[in-house]
C-alpha cells in the first residue's frame, strides 16, 4: 500500500544585483554584450590582479537582507570557493562562507495550500558570478564567455520550509516581487539574473526528521520551477514506494524532457576548500551604513497591500493585484490623489490600464491625472462606461484631455429626453414583435431595448435615462 | 649635452653594466631587448621625477608592460602582462627606468633561485654558491653593481635573505604599505613588494616612491607615501630589543660574532639595549609553511592552460589539459606546496592545520606587540642563520631550505617592516643583520639602519 508522503523543499536563490559595474572591478555588468568584451585583468583573473569590492553592490545586498527582515552583520568575511572549471578564471569564486553578510531573515508569502506562510531565510551572502561555457556554439569545442564573470550576486538560502512545489513557486514569486520593489534586481530568469537551486526530500506524513535530500539544479525559467520540483518529488515517491532509497545527489533538470538526470560525477565538486580571501579585508559595515540602507528601502508589497486595504477600502484581492508591481501601485495612488474615487480607480487600473500596459511593454500610457478625469466624467454621467473605454484607448494612443477627446469623438452622453424619446420611438418601431412580447409580460426584454437604443445612439445615450423613457413609452 | 641625450647615454651605460653581470644569470631579459627598452624609456622618463634616470631591475613575478613576466616558471613562459604593477607604474612616474626582469625561485617559492625554471643565479662572490632567494636575481644584480636598486618580493624573507647572502640592503615594508596590484600572488596575506639596494638610502628612496595608497588593492593602506628620514647623528633615545629566541645556543658562532659587533656599535651610538622574548618564535616556520602553501594552492589555481600561458601536449579533455599543463608547467617545489596547501585546506583537515596556523599567527603577532608595548622601538636579529650556501646543498632537503628563512618569516607573519643590512663577512661571504620595526614606522627603522650602516665594518670579517 502506498504511504502518504510529505514533500520538503528548501531553495537557494542567486540574484544578480542591479549595478552598473561588476562586483570586484569596474567592468560593465550589462547583459548581452558581444562575448569577452566586458572584461579586464581583474575579472579575467590575470596574474597579479586584485579584487576591490563594489560599494553599490554592498548597499544593494544589505538592502536585500533588510527587506527580508534579516540581520546584517557589522563584520562579514569574503571567502574563496575553490574549484577548477574553464569559465572560472581564478580557479576560485569569491563568495562568503563562515561569516555571511546577513542571517536570520524571513519572508511571508501566500501559500496556495495553507494561506499566509513564512519562509525562514537562513543566510544571505554576496558573491561573484562565474563566466559561461558555451557547448553548442562550435562543433566539438567549448567556447568561453567571461562577460558574466565577476557580476555581483547575492545568494538567498531558505530553511527546508516548503511543503509542495506550488509553495516553493509562490515563495519565489513573492521574493521576486520584494527584490524588484526594492530595486535590488530585475529578477529576469531568462537573462540569468535570478537562478534557483532546490533541495528536495520526502518523508512519511507525521514524521519529524528529514529524509535524504537531492539538489536540483539548472532550473532556468520561472515556469519550470514547479515542474522540476514535481518531477523530482514524484521520482522520490516512486522510488520509496517501490522499496528503494533516495541517493543524496545533484540532479540537473532537463526542460525538454521534463525530467531530471544525475550530474555527471566529473561535474561534481567534492571539496571547495573554503578559506577567507586574503585579498579582501573583513567587510565592516557601520551602523550608520546599515541604517541608511534601511531608510532607502521603499514600502514593501505586504505592507503596501495592507495599507491599500485600510486606506482605500479595497478587498485583499484587489489590493494584491494593485500592489504586485511597484510602478502600478504608485500609478494607482497617483490616480486616487488626482481625485478619482478609490474603487472606480481600482477597477480601471486592474482592467483597462493593466491590459493596455501589457500590450505596450509595461508602459503606463495614460497619465494618472487624465485617468482621474475620465473616471470623473463617467461618475458625473457625461460618459457611459463603454464610451469611456474608447476615450481611454484614444488617450493612451494619441494623448489629449479626456473631455476634449470625448467631445471630438462625439461620445458625450446625451441626456436630452426629447432626443432620447426619438431614439426610443425608432427602436420600438423597428421591433414590433418584441414590443408585443414585452406587453404580454416578458419584461426581461427590457435590457434588449436599452441595448438597441445604445446602438442607435452609438453609445451616446445615458442608459439610466433611456430606461426611464422606455418604461414610459412601453407602459403607454 | 641635452637632458635626453644624457638619459640615453646613461641608459646605454646601464645596459652595459647588466651585460657584464650576465654570467650570474640574474637578469632574465635578453640583452638586445633590454637595450632597446632602456633606450626607449630614457627619453620618455620624467626629468622632474625623484628617481630620474635611475635604473631599477624588477623581479620576474612583478608585472611590467616591458618584458615578459614569467615568475621563474615554465607555466608563464613568454607571458606578457597587459598592465604595469602599481609599484612599477609609480617608479615610471618618478622617472626611473625599468631595467629588466630578474631571476627568482618559481613564484617566489624557494630560498636559493635554484627553483627557477630558467636556471639558478650565481652568487656574485662565488659561483658555486647561491645568491639566496627567492629574489636572488635582484640581490645578485645589485651586489654586482649592475643596478643601484631592484624590486623584489617577500612572502617569508625573499628580499632580506638574499640581501643578507649577497651583502646588500633589503627592505620588506609593513604589509599594506606598498600596493600588491601586479605582484603575482604567492601567499597574499604575507606577500609584499620589497626593495634591494646598494645602500640604505638607495633602497629607501625606491621604497618611498612605490609606497602609498592604491585604490586597486583592498589590502593596501590608505596612507601617504613613506617620507624619508634624515640620517641621525646618533642612536640616542632608541631602545633596541634583542630577542633571545633569535640567538639560541646553536647559532653559528660567526653569525653571533657579527651580530655582537653590531650590538656593541648600537651602544656606542647611544642606543639602549633590552633583552626581550618572543615566545612563539619556535612555531613560526611551521605556521608559515601551512599558511603560505594554503594561499598558494588557491592563488596558483588560475594557471590551468585554458586562457593564457603555454599548453602542454596530450590534452584530450579539460581534465587532461589541467593535468598536463600543471604537471609539466610547475616545478617540483611549487607542486609540493600546492599539494600541501590543498591538503591543509581540505575539509576534515582545515581545523587541524589552517585554523590552528591562523591562531598561532595571531600569537606570533601578539609577541611583537608585547615587546613594542614595553617600550622597545626596534628589534635586532641576524637575518639568516648562515652566509650563502653551496648550490645543491639544500636542493633535495626542503626542510633545510625552509629553515634558512627561520629569522625572516616572523615579520611576514606579523605584517611588520624589516630591513637587512650587511654587518660583516664570514670567510669572505657577506652576512646581514636585521631590524624589525613597528607597523608603519619604517621611518624609525630606516633611521636606525642609516646609523648602523654608517659605522658597521660591513666588508670586514666578523
Amino acid at each position: 500500500m502506498a504511504a502518504t508522503w510529505e514533500t520538503i523543499i528548501g531553495l537557494e536563490t542567486h540574484v544578480q544585483l542591479r549595478t552598473a559595474s561588476k562586483m570586484f572591478c569596474g567592468c560593465s555588468a550589462a547583459f548581452g554584450a558581444p562575448p569577452n568584451t566586458n572584461v579586464c585583468p581583474v575579472c579575467l583573473g590575470l596574474p597579479g590582479a586584485l579584487p576591490v569590492p563594489n560599494e553599490q553592490a554592498l548597499k544593494l545586498a544589505a538592502r536585500a537582507a533588510l527587506a527580508l527582515g534579516g540581520t546584517v552583520h557589522s563584520r562579514s568575511i569574503f571567502a574563496r570557493k575553490n574549484y577548477f572549471y574553464p569559465d572560472l578564471p581564478k580557479g576560485y569564486q569569491i563568495s562568503q562562507f563562515e561569516q555571511p553578510l546577513a542571517t536570520d531573515g524571513s519572508l511571508s508569502y501566500l501559500s496556495p495550500d495553507r494561506g499566509i506562510a513564512t519562509a525562514t531565510i537562513q543566510r544571505l551572502h554576496v558573491e561573484e558570478d562565474a563566466g559561461k561555457s558555451l557547448h553548442d556554439r562550435f562543433p566539438k569545442q567549448t567556447a568561453i564567455d567571461l562577460n558574466r564573470c565577476g557580476v555581483p550576486l547575492i545568494e538567498i538560502v531558505t530553511g527546508p520550509d516548503f511543503r509542495s512545489p506550488q509553495e516553493a513557486r509562490a515563495y519565489l514569486q513573492t521574493l521576486k516581487q520584494v527584490l524588484e520593489y526594492a530595486g535590488i534586481s530585475d529578477c529576469d530568469m531568462e537573462k540569468g539574473s535570478l537562478r534557483v537551486d532546490a533541495n528536495v526530500s520526502i518523508r512519511r506524513s507525521g514524521e519529524s526528521g528529514l529524509g535524504t535530500k537531492t539538489e536540483v539544479k539548472n532550473i532556468n525559467s520561472f515556469a519550470y520551477v514547479e515542474k522540476a520540483l514535481i518531477v523530482e518529488r514524484d521520482r522520490q515517491i516512486a522510488l520509496r514506494d517501490s522499496g528503494g532509497t533516495v541517493a543524496p545527489q545533484t540532479l540537473l533538470y532537463d526542460s525538454k524532457i521534463n525530467g531530471v538526470r544525475p550530474q555527471r560525477s566529473k561535474e561534481e565538486s567534492h571539496d571547495y576548500r573554503y578559506f577567507p580571501d586574503p585579498d579582501l579585508p573583513p567587510l565592516v559595515l557601520t551602523e550608520e551604513f546599515i541604517a541608511e540602507q534601511q531608510t532607502l528601502l521603499p514600502e514593501l508589497p505586504a505592507k503596501k497591500r495592507e495599507r491599500f486595504m485600510a486606506q482605500y477600502a479595497l478587498n485583499v484581492t484587489d489590493a494584491a493585484v494593485l500592489t504586485a508591481d511597484r510602478a502600478v501601485a504608485d500609478y494607482y495612488e497617483a490616480v486616487v490623489h488626482a481625485g478619482a474615487e478609490t474603487k472606480s480607480a481600482a477597477n480601471w487600473v486592474m482592467t483597462e490600464v493593466l491590459a493596455d500596459s501589457k500590450d505596450h511593454g509595461e508602459a503606463l500610457r495614460v497619465p494618472p491625472g487624465a485617468l482621474a478625469n475620465l473616471i470623473g466624467l463617467v461618475r458625473g454621467g457625461t460618459l457611459s462606461h463603454q464610451a469611456a473605454k474608447r476615450v481611454f484607448a484614444e488617450v493612451a494612443g494619441r494623448g489629449g484631455e479626456p473631455r476634449n477627446v470625448a467631445e471630438a469623438l462625439g461620445l458625450v452622453q446625451v441626456g436630452d429626453t426629447g432626443v432620447l424619446a426619438g431614439w426610443v420611438t425608432e427602436v420600438l418601431a423597428a421591433h414590433p414583435a418584441e414590443v408585443a412580447r414585452y406587453k404580454n409580460g416578458e419584461t426581461k426584454l427590457q435590457p434588449f431595448f436599452v441595448g438597441q437604443v445604445m446602438k442607435v445612439s452609438r453609445g451616446k445615450a445615458d442608459p439610466k435615462l433611456v430606461q426611464r423613457v422606455l418604461e414610459e413609452k412601453l407602459a403607454s | 649635452m641635452t637632458d635626453s641625450s644624457d638619459a640615453l647615454a646613461s641608459a646605454r651605460a646601464v645596459a652595459d653594466r647588466i651585460v657584464k653581470a650576465k654570467r650570474l644569470n640574474a637578469c632574465l631579459t635578453p640583452i638586445k631587448e633590454l637595450r632597446k627598452a632602456l633606450v626607449a624609456q630614457a627619453p620618455a622618463a620624467h626629468p622632474s621625477g625623484v628617481l630620474y634616470g635611475m635604473p631599477v631591475a624588477v623581479k620576474d613575478n612583478i608585472c611590467t608592460l616591458e618584458f615578459t613576466t614569467g615568475c621563474g616558471s615554465k607555466i608563464l613562459e613568454g607571458y606578457r602582462s597587459p598592465y604595469d604593477a602599481t609599484a612599477v607604474a609609480k617608479l615610471k612616474v618618478a622617472g626611473a627606468l625599468v631595467a629588466g626582469k630578474t631571476n627568482c625561485d618559481e613564484f617566489g617559492m624557494g630560498s636559493s633561485t635554484e627553483h627557477s625554471a630558467y636556471g639558478r643565479s650565481l652568487h656574485p662572490f662565488d659561483k658555486t654558491r647561491v645568491p639566496g632567494g627567492s629574489s636572488g636575481g635582484s640581490a645578485a644584480l645589485v651586489a654586482a653593481g649592475a643596478v643601484p636598486a631592484a624590486l623584489g618580493s617577500e612572502t617569508g624573507g625573499s628580499v632580506r635573505q638574499p640581501a643578507s647572502l649577497c651583502g646588500v640592503v633589503g627592505i620588506k615594508p609593513t604589509y599594506g604599505r606598498v600596493s600588491r596590484y601586479g605582484l603575482v600572488a604567492f601567499g597574499s596575506s604575507l606577500d609584499q613588494i620589497g626593495v634591494l639596494g646598494r645602500s640604505v638610502h638607495d633602497a629607501a628612496r625606491v621604497l618611498s616612491v612605490i609606497s602609498g595608497r592604491d585604490p586597486k588593492d583592498a589590502t593596501c593602506e590608505d596612507r601617504d607615501p613613506l617620507r624619508l628620514p634624515t640620517v641621525p647623528e646618533s642612536l640616542q633615545g632608541f631602545v633596541i630589543g634583542i630577542p633571545k629566541e633569535y640567538f639560541a645556543s646553536d647559532l653559528d658562532p660567526a653569525v653571533r660574532r657579527a651580530c655582537d659587533r653590531a650590538i656593541r656599535l648600537f651602544k656606542e651610538q647611544g642606543a639602549a639595549l633590552r633583552d626581550v622574548s618572543l615566545p612563539h618564535t619556535a612555531y613560526a616556520v611551521a605556521t608559515y609553511y601551512i599558511i603560505a602553501p594554503a594561499e598558494a594552492s588557491s592563488n596558483l589555481a588560475r594557471y590551468d592552460g585554458a586562457r593564457y600561458g603555454p599548453r602542454f601536449n596530450g590534452a584530450v579533455d579539460v581534465r587532461a589539459l589541467y593535468r598536463t599543463t600543471r604537471g609539466e608547467g610547475f616545478g617540483a617545489e611549487v607542486r609540493r606546496r600546492v599539494l600541501v596547501g590543498t591538503y591543509v585546506l581540505s575539509s576534515g583537515y582545515y581545523d587541524a592545520y589552517y585554523r590552528k596556523a591562523q591562531q598561532m599567527r595571531a600569537l606570533i603577532a601578539q609577541d611583537f606587540r608585547n615587546a613594542f608595548d614595553r617600550g622597545v622601538d626596534l628589534l635586532f636579529t641576524p637575518t639568516t642563520p648562515t652566509p650563502a650556501f653551496k648550490a645543491g646543498e639544500k636542493l633535495n632537503d626542503p626542510v633545510a631550505m625552509y629553515l634558512s628563512d627561520i629569522f625572516t618569516v616572523t615579520a611576514n607573519l606579523a605584517g611588520l617592516p624589516a630591513i637587512s643590512i650587511p654587518i660583516g663577512r664570514i670567510k669572505g661571504l657577506p652576512i646581514g643583520g636585521q631590524f624589525i620595526g613597528q607597523a608603519f614606522l619604517e621611518d624609525e627603522m630606516l633611521e636606525a639602519a642609516y646609523a648602523l650602516e654608517r659605522v658597521v665594518p660591513a666588508t670586514e670579517e666578523a
